[in-house]
């Protein structure tokens, strides 16, 4: 298992401990708003990755239709607030809507795995992404929900991007967190075994179906809180986010940044929203920048960048370690 | 009160009849083998005791329990465990954590989602003593992919053993190994206290014959020839089916 916290290393703390103080004073050294937001973005986007990353990367679980759950949860943030709720009784029964519509998708497409549990997902997901089109009487159909102003807890106004970037690091450290925790934990131990051997784990006593269900319970909290996030900073949600175009994108975050890596879907996820919304305003054709990045991806590091990165950086310090030996065993040779 | 009690166990797929009327009846702490020519209906055997596969007649008990509608997830929790004729373990992993998987498999802490396994000391201090029991703690710790054929065969008995099981049921654990290799599984297996009762397919008869009291021959996946081992090896029907000589 590759990990950034297996090992322990010195070096992984520092790199650690220079990217947090790095996130925290983020806002005192990018010049202005456009830039906090765009990490707001990487920061919520990296809560998703993480979320289907507890599918994909630790159960072996591809899923094609996360974007729905991620749009259910802001649908139902939007339709509460234009209901007249206040923003924590929003906010929560998005998360119940959220975990509750993956516990359907669970039921149902836990029933396979591998291509079916594929295109199941992606069943649902346009399912969703339909009714969201369709149901216009609560989804306001193509016009999408505006959402009007953001949560001001204790008076911290979440109106200013800088604050909102706060709360979303907020945010994004404790999804980090619970999910280090979870992934070390007896749990995520079983959960990787029955991605890697369901028909042995059956036989050591695992309930897999179970243990599979609670993972997409626990992928879907963080997939509605990253989708609540998202509708906070857009203010607006529409059946675009829901397509599966977004289920792709949230996909090839992990599958880039390195599936069942804690690391891997926060890079992924960085260098799809800077290619995104940065790179784009540069390149018209963004879209083919980003294929290009992926095929590299694919040819030079099939892992993932974090586990590739991990392996290149071992094969040249063990080639460093390797020639002081060889050039003394050629002068141990040498008469 | 017999460890294992199979009665009238049939199992069709389509029109091929696998198991035909399969009755086997194994004593506590016996050492029972299975031969069968290929195709007899062996594995299919252990498949349907061990719950992977759900017979279409016939009963299955566990020291007098039935057990045959008993989902088979929850049959090592009543004392069963066993090896695969492929080997299957986790091969990303090391040797001890794969047993840690098999201790954890029966331990309510497996739905533990917030403390971190490695902490918990019990499960590597058992797994240490199960692999102690195959000759493999001192290698604990070695990825498993950096280890030989007989070693992982081995790794599989380690994991069975660690669950403290009843009845151990062994798909042809001595498959592919070297003399040595055979000599060491071997070793293991007549180490295996007597509070735990074996059941064993296997085609080396050379070992398997030292190692058994009483033998089944199965051929078109019915019971044809039961007894000790004179009784077997000596039968007409056992030479023609299965010995050849």
């Amino acid at each position: 298992m590759i990990d950034i916290f297996t090992g322990g290393s010195k070096l992984r703390f520092i790199a650690l401990a220079i990217l947090l103080v790095a996130l925290i004073t983020l806002p005192f050294w990018v010049t202005g708003i456009y830039y906090i937001n765009v990490g707001s973005q990487i920061l919520f986007y990296a809560v998703f990755a993480l979320g289907l990353n507890i599918l994909v990367g630790y159960a072996g679980l591809v899923s094609l239709g996360h974007a729905g759950l991620f749009g259910i949860s802001a649908y139902a943030t939007g339709y509460m607030l234009q209901l007249g709720a206040g923003h924590g009784t929003a906010i929560a029964v998005a998360l119940i809507i959220g975990v509750a519509s993956m516990a359907v998708f669970a039921v149902l497409s836990l029933r396979s795995s591998g291509i079916g549990f594929i295109m199941i997902t992606l069943a649902l997901g346009q399912i969703l992404w339909g009714l969201a089109y369709r149901w216009i009487s609560v989804t306001g159909g193509d016009n999408g929900i505006s959402v009007r102003g953001r949560p001001a807890p204790f008076g911290f106004s979440l109106s200013e991007p800088i604050n909102f970037y706060y709360v979303s690091l907020i945010v994004f450290l404790v999804a980090v967190i619970m999910v280090a925790i979870f992934v070390r934990s007896p749990f995520g131990a079983a959960l990787m075994g029955t991605r890697d051997q369901p028909r042995r784990m059956n036989a050591l006593g695992y309930h897999v179906w179970m243990i599979r269900f609670y993972a997409c319970l626990f992928s879907g909290l963080l997939t509605a809180v990253s989708g609540i996030l998202f509708v906070y900073y857009t203010n607006f949600i529409s059946p675009q986010t829901l397509a599966l175009t977004s289920s792709a994108e949230v996909l090839l975050m992990v599958i880039s940044g390195g599936p069942g890596t804690l690391l891997g879907p926060i890079v992924g996820a960085t260098l799809v929203v800077i290619i995104k919304t940065v790179v784009s305003g540069f390149i018209e054709r963004w879209n083919f920048l980003l294929g290009a990045i992926f095929v590299a991806i694919v040819i030079l590091v099939p892992e993932g960048i974090v586990p590739g990165a991990i392996r290149l950086w071992g094969l040249i310090t063990r080639k460093r370690a390797a020639t002081p030996t060889a050039s003394a065993a050629t002068t141990e040779r040498t008469p | 009160m017999s460890a294992l009690t199979i009665t009238g166990l049939n199992k069709s797929f389509g029109g091929l009849h696998v198991t035909r009327g399969v009755d086997l009846n194994v004593q506590p702490g016996e050492r029972r083998l299975i031969i069968g020519p290929n195709g007899a209906g062996k594995t299919t055997l252990f498949n349907l005791i061990t719950g992977e596969l759900t017979p279409d007649s016939g009963t299955v008990a566990l020291f007098g329990q039935d057990i045959t509608r008993t989902p088979s997830r929850d049959r090592p929790h009543l004392g069963m465990a066993r090896t695969y004729q492929i080997i299957t373990l986790f091969g990303k992993d090391t040797i001890i954590h794969n047993v840690r998987l098999a201790l954890l498999g029966l331990s309510p802490t497996r739905w533990n989602p917030w403390t971190d396994l490695r902490h918990q000391g019990r499960f590597t201090e058992a797994g240490h003593k199960a692999l102690a029991r195959v000759g493999l703690s001192h290698i604990a710790e070695r990825p498993l992919a950096q280890t030989s054929y007989g070693e992982r065969r081995r790794v599989e008995i380690a994991m069975a053993l660690a669950q403290e099981p009843k009845v151990l049921l062994l798909d042809e654990p001595f498959a592919g190994l070297s003399i040595d290799e055979r000599r060491d599984v071997h070793k293991c297996l007549m180490a295996i206290p007597r509070d735990v009762t074996i059941v064993m397919i296997e085609h080396n008869m050379d070992v398997a014959l030292e190692f058994a009291e009483r033998i089944t021959l199965l051929h078109f996946g019915e019971v044809i020839v039961e007894g000790n081992r004179a009784e077997v090896v000596d039968d007409p029907r056992t030479r023609e089916v299965y010995l050849g000589h």
